[in-house]
């Protein structure tokens, strides 16, 4: 029988610890939608949408109520745009009518954000790719919820240089055309390398190749929850606070479990997986800075933050596996500089750098996430840390990802609003030498040899 | 069976486990477990209900079950058991 520690235990994560699940993904097939005619497309695409995910905020929101947890996001996510675009789109103007009803559809549904106007590219690009990914800056900055993803590099294929050149070159783009709203549209997009087919949060969402015909998708949130469970383990041994996260991981994901289940069965859509991501909000306490600094360290980016994370990573995932059926997406925590209050302010006191949050992307799930850097940067230079990022990727194994935001007319120091859910990021400093002679290489990088790992 | 949980939150006065006990049974709602402390002044209470034979749906008593707390001037939270079961049981 349920004891009342228990039931105070778990309503006090949600009400002091904001505990919450933060989002119900559905993952649709737009295969059958496919047609040569782009208003017939668009037509297919929002009517497949509409239908299947008409009761997704509804079904949230009771399920929700029912168990007192808060469903933050609703979200949807799509079959790659350049696959589905394929035939119908002979320019870059047809794919931004995509872009627009895909927007439209999230906002007649009430969904925050609708992924998967994305391209796969890791080996090269034919020309559907290549003409959404010159798409990428209107569509971003005509749309408000669309969020775009490019796949640039794999473990199984290696790096496409040719696409990681170009998107240096997008980047810039659709920052200056969203120059009045502090280049917003880069935050709605993200590079990745080995992305998986079932990542449930944003920008990175997109029904996969391998995907069925709907999946519903959830992930889990929780900093604060884990935060408060390590701040009483101060001075412990690492045994000790090794336990205490993994237990804490599982009680949070059997939260989103319970969810997933509920929603799929209300929905009628099969469960695809559980994201264990701890992700952070602004909310006080909610931070995954807290929580390595709750560690043992004065400020997260000292000597030690890439230990700390490891730890907490590696015992979040060894927690939630433990509680959930099926665990996928990206699972790991997300240090965005910018949801993340402690992040923001290690920033402000020179205790974090792009070069720092690099290392930390060795150990975690996804990679440099919302970071905001001067609108000068140069567009190879933004191209040469994408790289940068993509080789952790390949050479480890691990998805790894860059969603990096030139501030049109911003500088070092300054701080950029980009609005809503995205939040605010200072602007950090880029090491300024030069890579362009590297990145101006064609073609790609071989993918890597598994033997000899050292 | 399915069960929920009522936890009931507020400063100690007359009539507060009466009035959360009428409201259910006119909803035809089983009381099995039923724990309370008081804690300076504040009260504190955990129900275990069954839902089988509940009249009305479980937003429709959630709702009422709110109505009735702002009368009473405390707080009422009716979840589901479920959150707590698989949070607490393997």
């Amino acid at each position: 029988m349920i004891n009342q520690f228990e039931v105070i235990e778990t309503n006090k994560m949600v009400e002091e610890e904001n505990l919450d699940v933060r989002t119900i993904t559905i993952g649709i097939s737009l295969f059958d939608c496919i047609d040569s005619n782009i208003d017939i497309l668009c037509e297919n695409i929002y009517h497949k949408i509409t239908t299947v995910a008409k009761d997704l905020a509804k079904t949230a929101d009771e399920i929700s109520k029912k168990y007192g947890v808060p469903i933050v996001n609703k979200r949807i996510s799509v079959t790659p745009i350049s696959i589905i675009g394929a035939s119908a789109c002979k320019k870059t103007q047809d794919f931004v009518k995509i872009a627009r009803t895909l927007d439209r559809c999230a906002s007649d549904l009430n969904v925050n954000f609708i992924g998967g106007y994305s391209a796969i590219v890791s080996k090269s690009m034919n020309n559907s790719e290549h003409l959404l990914i010159e798409s990428i800056p209107e569509a971003l900055s005509v749309t408000k919820a669309v969020c775009s993803s490019v796949n640039v590099g794999s473990t199984k294929t290696g790096i496409n240089m040719d696409a990681v050149r170009l998107l240096g070159e997008i980047i810039k783009k659709a920052s200056y055309l969203t120059k009045d709203s502090d280049s917003s549209a880069c935050a709605k997009f993200v590079v990745f390398c080995n992305a998986p087919d079932d990542n449930p949060f944003m920008a990175g969402a997109f029904h996969g190749v391998s995907e069925g015909e709907a999946v519903i998708n959830v992930g889990v949130s929780g900093p604060g929850v884990v935060y408060n469970a390590i701040k009483e383990c101060k001075g412990q041994s690492f045994e000790v606070l090794c336990e205490t996260i993994k237990k804490t991981a599982f009680k949070i994901t059997r939260v989103g479990q319970l969810v997933a289940k509920e929603a799929s069965k209300a929905l009628g859509i099969p469960f695809g997986i559980i994201d264990l991501s701890l992700a952070p909000t602004p909310a006080i306490g909610d931070s995954i800075a807290l929580c390595l600094e709750a560690m043992g360290l004065e400020k997260v980016g000292a000597p030690g933050t890439t230990l700390a994370l490891a730890i907490l990573n590696d015992q979040v995932k060894k927690g939630g596996v433990m509680a959930s059926s099926y665990v996928g997406g990206l699972s790991g925590a997300f240090i965005p500089v910018s949801e993340d209050q402690g992040m923001i302010d290690a920033v402000n006191d020179g205790a974090l750098t792009i070069e720092k949050l690099e290392a930390m992307t060795c150990v975690c799930s996804v990679g440099l996430d919302m970071i905001a850097i001067p609108g000068s940067t140069k567009a190879t230079t933004i191209s040469g840390i994408i790289a940068d990022e993509m080789a952790i990727g390949m050479i480890n194994q691990k998805t790894t990802a860059v969603r990096i935001i030139p501030v049109e007319g911003k500088d070092v120091g300054d701080v950029a609003y980009f609005g809503g859910l995205l939040g605010y990021a200072p602007v950090m400093k880029v090491n300024e030498y030069d890579c362009s002679e590297l990145i101006n290489r064609k073609g790609r990088v071989p993918s890597p040899i598994h033997s000899f790992k050292n | 069976m399915e069960k929920a949980i009522i936890t009931v939150v507020g400063k100690d006065k007359v009539g507060i486990i009466a009035k959360v006990c009428n409201y259910l049974a006119e909803h035809n709602i089983n009381i099995m477990d039923i724990s309370q402390t008081i804690v300076d002044g504040y009260f504190n209470m955990m129900m275990i209900v069954c839902l089988d034979n509940m009249a009305g749906g479980f937003d429709e008593v959630n709702d009422g079950l709110y109505e009735l707390s702002k009368t009473i001037g405390v707080s009422i939270k009716f979840q589901h058991a479920n959150i707590f079961e698989e949070m607490h049981r393997i």
